[in-house]
Formats: structure tokens, sequence, C-alpha cells
């Protein structure tokens, strides 16, 4: 147990444990809402958020990222990369919802198999990415306009570099920048925004709706597989923030990069009570902390052995997450 | 609202596979099973052409095949008779083949047939650990931390230089050989079947070039869990676990303690994992993290489900199709996990029950037709 180390790096280890952190949130509330609304997990959604990187990552190339110098040039490549990563992504999310989902919904297939769908689909797409060369070639399809895009496809994709962090001020002895400050509060504000949306707007009333009961919800007018839809999309546009916050700060992607980001997040969303949008942020950060002080105190290889023992352990205390469960019962 | 009711006739039905073996009288029945054994125990032999496998050796195909199998059944256990979803079954297969190399080769030097019992006990105990405080969580999460599991198993044999370390174990010990005959294998390729007197298996010879004695090996282990499997399926446990898979709460209320039932599943299943995992340790003869990655257990888990969770013969072929057509393709090695994935869609979404569903599904469904017509209304397609 090494106890100096998590002291004295204490602020380091707290800071950059709360940027993964919220990466894992925003990862985690496409679990929880499809959790929330059809009691299935989506296990595909960790492809959403992989397309979502690449979708960052050809864009920054597409508008020549690596030249430019300017923080004005550089935001905006980033704002044109995170529409271009919330479009990519909410479509995968759709489409996941629309093959892997809803025939299965249709025929009322028990869940298991829902999952098993949903599984395919995720190796599907996470193929489909990883064979990109090939299946461009098999389509005719080269040039050099492509090759930056499809070269290598089963190995990682470096994000260019388009401008260096701004050192801002110190906590304690760590000197947060400006890629930690813009992962934690965009974070925080697309949660916040999608938590007020679901609380307050008319549809998403309706999701709420169909996740408590959704016959009752049909009759009272609630399109149901809308609701549905929507649910994905917002999970999609969501997991292509995240993907962008990712993007910029661990700067490398590749075809099978989703798993063990999509176990994660799922952890964290369990942990914080799946079903709950601020359940999913909470858990998140727990998680991202927990992990690094963990990691600090026996060694950062056993940092994936932490996380899941702390599930397990607050599943056995608390066995609805933290802050408990459940789309449907959260107050308007 | 009168819809014309649509007349379904079920007496008109055709007859089942099922139905037509059970008329058959019971020595032709037996006789049946024994040439299918029988059969299955030549099938190396044989080398039947397009059935095997021309990239890879079609022993050690088999072989895979039948560790799958054991697995798949084990698995089904969990999940089809006590419907406890388990994603990191790996970590039972893996607890048993790191046990058989800690005892025979890392640590010591055991003898392979002492070391299978001591793994089958530490995955069935592991079981009972991971058990014992989780399978009082909701189905759900059981998910997530079997899952949890699976990876921190993987972790531990990873980070602990004690296992070997990312590196592994090697040198682990083979049955022991007892030579007792050749048996020549059978030549194709004129298209005529043709004894090979040139190419023979050694009867029980565990060496490393000739794979197929671990498959009769591996064959048998799969026919003893099939035959015990049977036994606790048709007995009061099996009744137990089906009550609490259907309803927890009406189960425990009629008296059956249903958490000991789903620790027992757990621990069966665990028992069957570890088997499983001690005899891919000892044909491979060397292991290292990497053979126990989470994919397996996701494979383990479409296997029973593509099958027919709660079906013994559909996990059966599950298990077979999942790890045969893999490497039957070999050629489009780059390929296979796409088309894998698209196969698992596809047939989650035609075939939701699985290849071969147990026969209570497939009642309950005819019942189901049956009241819906009674009330008229037009019966549902398959739901």
């Amino acid at each position: 147990m090494d106890f100096d180390f998590l002291f004295h790096s204490f602020f380091a280890l707290t800071i950059t444990g709360l940027v993964v952190g919220s990466i894992y949130a925003l990862i985690a509330l496409g679990y929880t809402m499809v959790y929330g609304v059809l009691q299935l997990i989506n296990f595909a959604h960790s492809e959403v958020f992989m397309y979502g990187t690449f979708a960052v990552g050809w864009t920054v190339i597409a508008l020549g990222g690596v030249d430019t110098t300017g923080v004005a040039a550089a935001i905006g490549m980033l704002l044109v990369a995170l529409v271009a990563a919330m479009i990519v992504s909410g479509a995968v999310a759709l489409l996941v919802e629309r093959l892997a989902y809803r025939p299965l919904i249709k025929r009322k297939a028990p869940k298991l198999v829902a999952l098993i769908s949903a599984i395919g689909m995720s190796f599907v797409l996470a193929e489909a990415m990883g064979l990109r060369s090939k299946i461009f070639d098999a389509f005719g399809i080269d040039g050099a306009f492509i090759q930056p895009y499809v070269a290598r496809s089963r190995d990682d994709m470096a994000m260019p570099d388009i401008a260096d962090p701004i050192q801002l001020f110190d906590i304690g002895d760590y000197t947060v920048n400006s890629v930690d400050v813009v992962v934690i509060v965009s974070a925080i504000v697309m949660m916040v925004l999608v938590d007020q949306f679901i609380r307050r707007s008319r549809v998403g009333r309706g999701i709420r709706a169909v996740a408590q009961d959704p016959e009752s919800a049909a009759l009272m007018g609630v399109n149901s597989t809308r609701s549905v839809q929507l649910t994905f999309l917002i999970g999609g546009i969501m997991a292509g923030v995240a993907a962008l916050l990712y993007m910029i700060y661990i700067e490398s992607t590749k075809f099978d990069v989703g798993f063990l980001l999509g176990v994660k997040a799922f952890t964290a969303a369990v942990l914080g009570g799946i079903g709950n949008l601020r359940g999913a942020l909470v858990g998140g950060l727990v998680l991202g902390v927990a992990e690094n002080w963990g990691g600090a105190l026996i060694g950062s290889q056993w940092q994936d052995v932490i996380s899941f023992v702390l599930l397990i352990i607050i599943l056995l205390f608390r066995p609805t997450g933290i802050l408990g469960e459940s789309l449907g019962s959260s107050r308007a | 609202m009168s819809t014309p009711v649509k007349s379904t006739k079920p007496a008109a039905r055709k007859r089942s596979f099922r139905e037509l073996v059970d008329g058959l009288p019971k020595f032709v029945k037996v006789l049946l099973v024994l040439l299918l054994i029988v059969f299955l125990y030549a099938l190396p032999i044989i080398e039947p052409p397009f059935i095997s496998t021309p990239d890879v050796d079609f022993g050690g195909t088999l072989f895979t095949v039948a560790t799958y199998c054991l697995v798949a059944l084990g698995l089904n256990i969990v999940i089809g008779y006590a419907g406890l979803l388990d994603l990191g079954y790996v970590g039972f297969y893996a607890v048993g083949a790191y046990t058989v190399a800690v005892v025979t080769a890392a640590h010591g030097s055991w003898p392979f047939l002492l070391a299978v019992p001591l793994a089958v006990v530490a995955a069935m105990i592991s079981g009972v650990i991971l058990g014992a405080p989780t399978l009082r969580v909701r189905g759900d999460y059981l998910a997530i931390v079997t899952l949890g599991f699976g990876e921190i198993i993987r972790l531990i044999a990873v980070n602990n230089n004690w296992l070997g370390g990312s590196r592994g174990i090697n040198e682990i010990a083979r049955p022991q050989s007892i030579e007792l005959f050749e048996v020549p294998h059978i030549d194709w390729s004129t298209g005529q079947p043709l004894l090979d007197l040139d190419n023979t298996t050694v009867f029980l010879k565990f060496g490393i070039l000739d794979l197929i004695p671990y498959y009769w090996m591996a064959l048998t282990a799969v026919l003893i869990v099939i035959w015990a499997d049977r036994r606790i399926k048709d007995s009061r446990v099996g009744r137990a676990w089906e009550a609490t898979r259907e309803d927890e709460d009406a189960a425990e209320l009629m008296g059956v303690p249903t958490f000991k039932f789903k620790l027992l599943a757990f621990a069966l299943g665990a028992f069957v994992g570890g088997l499983s995992g001690a005899l891919f340790a000892s044909k491979q003869a060397f292991i290292n993290p990497t053979s126990f990655l989470l994919l397996l257990s996701i494979l383990f888990v479409a296997a029973v489900v593509v099958g027919g969770q709660g079906n013994r013969y559909g996990v059966l072929l599950g298990a077979a199709l999942v790890a045969y057509l893999p490497e039957r393709f070999r050629g489009f090695e780059d390929w296979r996990v796409l088309v894998f994935g698209i196969v698992l869609m596809v047939l989650a979404t035609f075939r939701p029950q699985g290849l071969i569903p147990p026969r209570r599904t497939v009642r309950a469904k005819q019942a189901e037709a049956e009241i819906a017509v009674l009330e008229g209304e037009a019966p549902k397609d398959e739901a």
C-alpha cells in the first residue's frame, strides 16, 4: 500500500480521475437511458461511442488539422468535429435500435435474446470499422483521397495535434490545463441539459411514461417506438460528445476501443443506479476517481480490478446503486 | 369486431422429431444412441470430406468443439435451468486451467489425472465465492458483476508472477499415455473411402502432433456430463431450478430455498467449466492470460442462447456451431467475427428461442396459440 504516493499526488489523481470519470459518465448515459426505457443492456453502445471517436479523428484530418496553430481555428475545428461525432454516433445508435432491437421488441423476444442480438451488432460494427480498408477494397474504392481514413485499419488511429493544452491554474501541486476543464465542464453541462430535457420537455415526459408503463403510455397517445428511438438518439449524441472529449484527452482510438470503455461506463451506470440520469454522472465520477486512488495505492495494473470490486461491494450494500434506479420514477 | 377466426388444428400438426423417436421400441432407441456415440468417437478417423477442416488439424478442431460443448453444458445449467445470466463464465474455465497448470508445471509435478479433480474443486469453490455474495442482487446486475469477475480472474493472472504473469505457464502435464494399438485413418482423396495404413492414430497416445486422443478424452467427459445433466435435470433439484427461474417469489413461497439452489447451479456450472478448462490446459500444454479473454465468455453465452437455452442438445448444437464454423472457414479468417456477428443478429431476430428450444417452451407456445384461438383472437405470429 503506497499511501505516500496517494497523498503526494492527491490532487493530480483526483482531477485526472474526474476527467476520465466525466467521459465514463457521458457514455454511461446511453446505457442508463436505454436500460431505463427497455430494461435491456445495450451492448452495442460502446460501438456507438467508438464510431464517434473516428468521426472526430477523420473530421480533424479532413480539415487539415496538423497545420493549424491559432486557438480560434482549433476551437472551430473541434466544434465541427463535435457536430460530426454527434451526427455519426446518433446515426449509429438509431441503426442499432432499428436492426438489433426493434425486430425483437416487436416479437416480444426474451431479454437474453436481445442481449445476444446487441452483442452481434456490436461485433458487426466493430469489425466493419476494423476491416474498413478491406471493405473499401472489396467495393473497388481506393485512391489517395481515402487512404488517410482507411489505412492500417486494425491499428491505432492517432488524433492529429491541433493545439497544445494551456496551463491554467494550480490546485495543490497539480497544474490544471484547459483540456481537464473542457472535459469536466462540458460533461457536466451536457448531463444537466439531458436531465432537464427528460424532466421538462414534452418528449421527455413521453420517454418517462414509456419507461414506467409502455402499454398505458401507448393508450395515452405516446408513440412508444418514437420514444425508444429518441432514447437511443440522445444516448448516441451523448456518446458523440464523449467521443470528442475522449479524443481531446486520450488522442488515439482503435476499432476495439469501445469494449473496455463500454464495460467501465456500464459499471458506472450500475454504480450510480441504472436508469437514473444523475446516477450516471455520480457513478462515472466516483468510478474515475476510485480507479485512480486505488491504482495509486496498490499499483496501476490493478485499476480494472478495483473498479469491479468496488462495483460488487456497492451492489452488496446498496443493490440499486448509489442514487437508486428508475428513469420512470424520477419526479417531474 | 368480428374477425374471421383462422382455424389452426393442433391435432393435424406434423409429428415432431421427439414424438417420432418416442414411438420407437426401446432397444432401437438404445441402438441408435450407441451408433451415434460410436460415430462421434470415429469422426476424426473418418475425416468425412466437407465436414473435415482443410486448413487446420481436424482432431484439434473436434477437441475445441468438445470443450465448447462441455462449457455450454455447464453454462446451460446456470443460464438455461436456473435463469442466471453469467457473462464471466470464462473465469471458471481459467480457474480450472490455471489450477492444472500450477500443480503440474509451475509449482509441482502432479500427474494430470490427479490435477483434474483439484481443478474442478477449485473452480467450484470460486463459483461459490462469487455466487454467495452476488446471487442476491437482481438478475441484470448479476450479468455485469459476473463480467467483472471474469476480468478480475484474468487480471490477477496477468499481474501475478506466481501464476506466470503475462508470459503464462508452459509444459503443462499431458495425460498418461497407454499405447495399446494403432487405428488407421480413412483417406478420401480418391473420392472413395480407403483405409490409409500409413496415417494412423495410436490409441491413447497423448502426444503433440496427434490431437485425436485429446478429442476422445473430451468427448468422454461430454458424454458423462450429459448423463449427469439428465439425472439432475429430472430430479427435485432440476424442478427447483425451473421454479426459481419462472417465478422466484412463488418458488420461495412453495418452500424452495431459491438462494441455495441458485448457488448450487452456480457451483455445478463452475464445476463443468473448470473441467473444460483443465482439459484445455492439458491439450494446449501452454496457457497465458490471453487464452481467457472476455470475448470467450461472450462466445460461450452466444453458444447457449443460439442453441436454445434450457435444452441440452440445443446448447450442444450451438456450441458445436460456434466452435466449428470459424475453424472450418479459416480461409475467411479476417471476416469471421463480422460474419459471426451477423449470424448472431439474424438468429436472434428470426429464431429467438434458439435452434432447438426446450420442449417446455414449445408446449407453452402451443398452449398460448390454442388459448388465443379459443378466445377468438387471431393467433399471434411467433412471439
